[in-house]
């Protein structure tokens, strides 16, 4: 499966970002859904359209400050950066969501748990600006 | 429907007793789909009779359809009300991220009624609907405005923010309602009915999803329209160049309306091309939400301080074809710098750009003519090409500093009867042309559109096949031409997918995305769904006035050759005639 392949999402130009969140959807879809709440990219405008947008997605970290706050373990490293859910464990105390240094632990709404990247870059396939890339962890940082 | 789908919601909001709640109405999305075709049944239902539009009764109705949120280019919001610039009905679409903001907030439709005592903003984040002061924010400018509530309201990204600027709070008569700060509700009035509840702006946020019988069929279909929209041809040119495209051809054609359409084509119009807008300005392209077309061209505009050498503020700024036709060609403005300036004044007010150019270039003939002097126009002298007077202008129509610009805040029909010119007074059916003097349809189109914009039977697009073919078109023809358009377009625009993505949403994928919501639609169904709605329409335009027989058209569209030779009235006429008989002969709904 691809979740256990060790790749990240990474931004490659922001600049080329037109908003268009095509990739929200994308990833909701990825879980057979239509809709926003499964998502774990996050397309905002830099306060207001007309100074561009600010890609949000999971930076796959090698101590990751989520699973660190995380009362019961639902949270499990998955080598070498990233989370795994662990959704029966969660008591949805949203700890995790405040202790992402970026803001990419989302909430997913209709099941009252978190939304946490699986890694799997389906996302990347409906961003026609070239945005966003998968690469493997440890590959390079966003310098932009 | 497919399951958890909130889409048959219909939240409800009085402004008076401050108080919302939600109904289920899944009759009404099953018959109508949504958007238009819902819009115009709760429409029905909520105002009543010869009600001011400007008063409390008048209900603003907002709508989304099943597509939005679960396809691509599904990213229109329609708006109706009654308009207070033609006093029937009103409908306007908008894109940005209402419509996306709507469905996933959970709801199929809202229905704003009731009047507000003093100014208030509406926030809808999913179930929590709350009345907020906006007393501080009346006065202010649309993107003020924007700055402020997007500060203090959270849900960034997942939020659309529609305001008004000081034309919606003044109620002149063709203010809009921005969404987004490049997106608007333009047409028809809406801003001054905002203003007239005292609702500066409203804020809907929402995160929600829904899940597929047939996920995988689900994510085909998708893969096919997406792919699709990436690839046409035509959407590379909305991306590229943007709607502004059109200036070369048009102009090329002679079907470019200049300085009050005097004339047709523009000496400066290579100036103000798509091609040189491109070049020397654009800073940045935007998208609706869900719409990987991104046609939304920013222009980074660098304005020198006065004071201050080597400083600048760079504004960014949104441009689009008919802008630069109303704001541009039509006042003899040949520069992009003039344009774009006025374009910053127009959405800073919250006007809509087509009435406002329009309006302002029926202004110019009258004082050129004589027939209004200095005293109307507060001193100004207005003068194709230049921009500084009708910046004055423009601020003018909302600071109403004489009874001349409280006339022209209601349009240039309104205007027009009371200090004469009507025969150039280009407004149809009560509202300002749009930018295409492209023959019959065109003009058939805008008389009797039901909201009285290009994209209703795309006239233009009707005129444009005729002359392509070489041949000459009958009054029968093109009013068949027209209707067969309109009652597509009112499918597309229930569902909501932008006009600019119709190539792609054929009969065909539409019936095979309505298959995988769980609906048994054919073709045919959709296209009598789509006659039913046409007819609803146009009941509601006549029961508040709209008389087929009683139109007036404007002689100075005769002075002017089309692409397809002089258009004559007798054709015209005889045109509307077919159109109002085949519309009362289409089968009861
Ligand atoms: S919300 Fe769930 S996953 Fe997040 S910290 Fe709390 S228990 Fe752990
Ligand atoms: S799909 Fe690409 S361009 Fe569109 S919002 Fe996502 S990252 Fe930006
Ligand atoms: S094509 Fe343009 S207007 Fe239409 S939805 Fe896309 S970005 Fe919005």
């Amino acid at each position: 499966m691809l979740i256990l392949k060790a790749n990240r999402l990474v931004v490659v130009d922001y600049d080329l970002c037109v908003g268009c969140q095509c990739c929200m959807f994308a990833c909701t879809r990825r879980f057979a859904e239509a809709g926003l709440s499964r998502s774990t990219i996050h397309i905002k405008s830099a306060g207001g359209f007309e100074r561009g947008f600010v890609v949000t997605v999971c930076k796959a970290c090698s101590e990751p400050p989520c699973m660190k706050v995380c009362p019961t373990d639902a949270l499990v490293f998955r080598k070498p950066g990233g989370v795994t859910l662990i959704p029966s464990k969660c008591i949805m105390c949203k700890n995790c969501v405040d202790a992402c240094t970026v803001g990419a632990v989302f909430w997913d709404e209709e099941v009252n748990k978190p939304a946490i990247c699986v890694y799997c870059g389906y996302c990347v396939g409906y961003c026609a600006y070239g945005v966003i890339k998968l690469q493997p962890v440890g590959e390079g940082e966003d310098r932009r | 429907m497919i399951e958890g789908d909130p889409i048959s919601r219909v939240l409800y909001i009085d402004l008076t007793r401050r108080r919302s709640w939600v109904e289920e109405q899944p009759e009404l999305f099953k018959e109508r789909l949504g958007g238009t075709g819902a819009a115009i049944e709760l429409l029905h239902k909520e105002c009543p009779p010869s009600v001011n539009p400007l008063g409390p009764e008048n209900p603003i109705i907002f709508a989304v359809g099943q597509l939005n949120g679960v396809f691509p280019i599904a990213s229109k919001m329609v708006a109706m009300f009654k308009s207070p610039l033609t006093g029937n009905l009103g409908e306007s679409h908008g894109g940005g991220r209402s419509a996306v903001a709507l469905r996933m907030a959970g709801y199929g439709a809202l229905v704003i009624k009731g009047r507000s005592e003093t100014p208030i903003y509406l926030s809808v984040h999913m179930d929590e609907v709350s009345f907020k002061d906006a007393s501080v924010l009346w006065g202010m400018g649309s993107s003020a405005t924007g700055r402020v509530i997007r500060e203090r309201e959270p849900k960034p990204g997942i939020r659309t923010i529609m305001r008004i600027g000081q034309a919606g709070e003044r109620m002149v008569s063709y203010a809009c309602v921005v969404t987004e700060t490049y997106r608007h509700f333009g047409r028809l009035g809406l801003g001054a009915v905002f203003g007239s509840k005292k609702l500066k702006a409203l804020v809907i946020s929402g995160r929600r999803s829904f899940k597929f019988k047939d996920p995988r069929q689900y994510r085909v279909l998708y893969d096919e329209v997406f792919n699709a929209l990436v690839t046409s041809p035509l959407m590379k040119k909305y991306h590229e160049l943007g709607t502004s495209m059109n200036i070369l051809p048009l102009n090329e054609m002679r079907a470019l309306p200049t300085q009050n359409l005097a004339k047709s084509d523009f000496e400066c119009a290579d100036g103000i091309s798509g091609e040189t807008f491109a070049e020397r300005y654009l800073g940045r392209r935007v998208a609706c939400a869900h719409c990987p077309v991104s046609c939304i061209h920013i222009a980074a505009f660098r304005i020198p301080y006065e004071t201050e050498p080597y400083f600048y503020k760079t504004k960014m700024i949104s441009y689009d074809y008919e802008l630069i036709y109303s704001l541009g060609a039509m006042l003899g403005v040949g520069t992009c710098e003039g344009i774009l300036k006025l374009i910053e004044e127009v959405e800073t007010l919250g006007l809509d750009a087509m009435s406002t150019g329009v309006s302002l270039a029926w202004a110019t003939e009258m004082q050129q003519r004589g027939l209004i002097t200095e005293r109307e126009t507060a001193g100004l002298k207005l003068q194709w090409g230049d921009y500084g007077v009708y910046l004055n202008a423009v601020k003018n129509i909302v600071g109403q500093p004489t009874e001349f610009y409280t006339a022209l805040a209601r349009g240039v029909d309104y205007a027009s009867s009371k200090y004469g010119g009507e025969e150039f007074a280009l407004a149809f059916g009560g509202n300002e042309m749009p930018g295409y003097h492209t023959g019959p349809a065109a003009y058939v189109g805008y008389l009797v559109g039901a909201r009285h914009s290009h994209l209703d039977g795309a006239g233009y697009s009707v005129d444009e096949k005729f002359a392509k073919a070489g041949k000459h078109p009958t009054p029968e023809g093109v009013a068949e031409a027209l209707i067969a358009e309109e009652k597509w377009r009112q499918i597309l625009s229930s569902l909501v997918v932008c006009y600019f993505g119709r190539g792609v949403y054929t009969p065909e994928i539409v019936a095979r995305a309505y298959n995988l919501l769980g609906y048994q639609l054919s073709c045919e169904d959709l296209v009598k769904i789509g006659a039913e709605i046409l007819r609803s329409k146009y009941n509601f335009k006549c029961r508040e006035g709209f008389d087929f027989g009683k139109l007036r058209i404007p002689t100075r569209i005769f002075k002017s050759p089309t692409p397809l030779g002089p258009v004559t009235e007798e054709f015209i006429r005889e045109s509307i005639k077919h159109f109002k008989t085949i519309l009362e002969s289409a089968p009861e709904g």
